[in-house]
């Protein structure tokens, strides 16, 4: 008896597609066995996610505010992919398109809500752009490792936004809290259905669709994936490879930058602590889990709300941390990346000792 | 006050300086490992929780290690045995270490220990100026100490050393002279995070002997850094990490001193200066200076072999 391992000479349709479901599963099941470690019934926690997520209305419109932002800096993160480009910075992207779309509805003196919005999207798109082309430039121009300065640029962006909220932001009537003032009505997002989903859930939607239609319908997007596929043939046939890079990372940056300018105008109505509890993260794993498709980003954004919903309400009934949410997107991944082995190769048992 | 200053900037590099060294060994087997900063908090939280109910830190450092060693060998084996993909591989170790020290610390947070206790080398320790920071401190310090020597020695003066450094230069070249790549590099991973937990576990032992959640703060990515920085070579390695030990220190001076610079700006001081080291060694490794191990990220299957 041997086992063999040999390469697929297609990979297989069938396993690619239920992969991500049977990570998840998997990893759902492991993430149980940790809870269980820390003293806590899974089965109730599962019961509790679930039926606070969407076990009633206004439960799923809950999980469609904590989607929005995860739509946002997924597709922003899942369009550098396709260059293979990491960036792992979306969590400062959303910080610094916060930063912008406040600077904008607090100090620009503008008043009509429609001028308001389209300069508030402009310095969110911006900043989040300029956050990441900082990266970009610097693997362009030099090939400087990406991943490092991205992540790096997490931890200037949530200090900056510190420093204005504790001070030259911060609100003179807060009581000292590190808060800016709140947004005049004309700075904010519409709500819907007496509940907190605004207007940045279907503007994530669009974007989606603009990003999809990009991709394969335009020239630039087709430059985008041969050139992820093949820098190399892209060089031969002319693409100017560093031009490209700083653009979709800059690009990348600034759809994770509008992910800030919703969860300010739409949610929060000022700039203060925790504007994003980790979506710039979480965001990573959804471009993996979306295998880079804009649907897929969708979908997997939504799985990941309900996540984050039900986290919430297990930290508020047993005090677990809501930080365990990445311990399970870490065992996804995981198992996501353990799948893909089964995907290329095939494991064989052979009688005998005359194969391999 | 330079002696004060000298012996923090040692304190606080040396969490750093483990890791890096850890890193340096994954990298020299060709695997990358972006898990730097979770392995780092599992450490610290399994060398507080060590300390915690055995009494001894020397019982602390050894669970570190050996829970960062089996944490490790996830990396391990998704990356060598299962040939995936090593960038995800580490991003989703650094969440996973994040969220399970965030579930498993919940007990430990406000607990204290008794930390590491500095023990002066007789003499030496009476130097000035280099007396208090290099011969006043603590076993793990000293042990750091030896650590650069020894993983100096190990890759450039033993056979072994040379044969992990075949296997990360070039696997198929290795393969053939008989050398198991997938041994080597499931050992080179493991021994490498179980030095990162060693790191982590100076963050809760000697620095603040208490258990925070997150409290390795981006410190695991500024090793990663500083694995280019160093040219993949210890020495250097114990250098980038002083370099940065002395930025916290004197960050940590001002503050102590009062400025009327913010302390949210200075605090940035470290990352800042993380991105700019970066540009210089990139810029430095691309003419030449030093080189990656050529092997450095790819997996390696027999049947590519040319």
């Amino acid at each position: 008896m041997k086992l063999v391992i040999e390469r697929r000479d297609i990979s297989s349709t069938l396993l690619r597609l239920t992969a991500p479901v049977v990570s998840i599963a998997v990893a759902l099941l492991f993430a149980g066995v940790l809870i269980l470690a820390a003293g806590i019934n899974p089965f109730d926690a599962y019961r509790e996610i679930l039926y606070e997520a969407v076990g009633s209305t206004y439960g799923l419109s809950e999980t469609l505010v904590k989607a929005t932002p995860l739509i946002f800096a997924g597709l922003g993160v899942s369009l550098a992919f396709r260059m293979q480009i990491w960036n792992i910075g979306a969590e400062g992207q959303i910080y610094m398109g916060a930063m912008g779309a406040t600077w904008v509805a607090l100090f620009s003196g503008l008043e009509n809500h429609w001028l308001l919005m389209i300069a508030m999207f402009c310095a969110a798109f911006v900043c989040g752009g300029l956050w990441a082309g900082v990266a970009g430039l610097l693997r362009a121009r030099w090939s400087v490792n990406e991943v490092i300065v991205t992540l790096m640029m997490n931890y200037i962006a949530i200090l900056l936004v510190n420093y204005l909220i504790y001070g030259p932001w911060r609100d003179p009537q807060g009581f000292n809290f590190p808060l800016t003032a709140q947004f005049a009505d004309a700075a904010r997002f519409a709500n819907f259905f007496d509940t907190r989903l605004h207007s940045g859930f279907f503007l994530a939607l669009f974007c989606a669709l603009l990003l999809y239609l990009f991709m394969e319908r335009t020239i630039w997007g087709y430059q985008i994936k041969v050139i992820g596929s093949n820098p190399q043939a892209a060089r031969y046939a002319g693409m100017r490879t560093g031009v490209a890079i700083f653009a979709v990372l800059f690009l990348s940056g600034a759809i994770a930058g509008v992910a800030g300018l919703s969860e300010v105008a739409g949610l929060q109505y000022r700039l203060q602590h925790g504007i994003s509890s980790g979506y710039g993260y979480t965001a990573i794993i959804i471009a993996w889990l979306a295998r880079r498709s804009a649907l897929g980003v969708i979908i997997v954004s939504l799985l990941m709300g309900i996540l984050l919903v039900g986290g919430d309400s297990l930290q508020m009934l047993w005090q677990l941390p809501i930080a365990f949410v990445y311990a399970f997107q870490g065992l996804i991944l995981f198992f996501l990346l353990g799948s893909d082995f089964f995907i290329q190769y095939r494991v064989k048992l052979i009688k005998g000792v005359q194969g391999g | 006050m330079v002696e004060i200053l000298l012996d923090a900037t040692v304190r606080a590099g040396t969490p750093i300086l483990f890791a890096t060294l850890g890193a340096i060994l994954n990298e020299r087997a060709g695997i990358i490992n972006l898990g730097i900063e979770g392995l780092m908090l599992i450490g610290a939280l399994a060398g507080f929780a060590g300390t915690f109910y055995s009494g001894s830190p020397l019982i602390g450092i050894l669970a570190a290690f050996a829970v960062t060693f089996a944490a490790g060998s996830i990396h391990a084996l998704i990356t060598v045995q299962l040939r995936g993909n090593q960038i995800v591989s580490g991003l989703a170790m650094t969440m996973f270490g994040i969220g399970v020290t965030a579930l498993f610390g919940r007990g430990m947070v406000g607990q204290t220990i008794s930390g590491l206790e500095r023990l002066p080398i007789p003499g030496l320790s009476q130097l000035p100026i280099i007396g208090r920071a290099f011969f006043q401190q603590d076993l793990l310090i000293y042990t750091s100490f030896v650590l650069v020597f020894l993983l100096w020695f190990f890759l450039y003066r033993t056979r072994i050393g040379l044969a992990l450094r075949t296997v990360g230069e070039n696997p198929a070249a290795a393969d053939t002279c008989g050398i198991s790549v997938s041994l080597y590099r499931f050992l080179a991973v493991t021994t490498g995070a179980g030095l990162v937990g060693i790191g982590g576990a100076y963050l809760s032992l000697a620095m603040t002997p208490m258990w925070i959640e997150n409290m390795s703060a981006g410190r695991g990515w500024i090793a990663v850094a500083l694995v280019i920085f160093s040219g993949w070579s210890s020495g250097k390695a114990m250098f980038g990490a002083y370099l940065f030990g002395g930025i916290t220190a004197m960050q940590l001076r001002f503050q102590a001193i009062g400025t009327d610079i913010s302390t949210h700006i200075l605090q940035m001081l470290p990352y800042v200066f993380t991105i700019l080291v970066l540009v210089v060694s990139t810029i430095r490794l691309q003419k030449g200076s030093s080189q990656q191990p050529q092997g450095l990220g790819l997996p390696y299957d027999r049947e590519d072999r040319k």
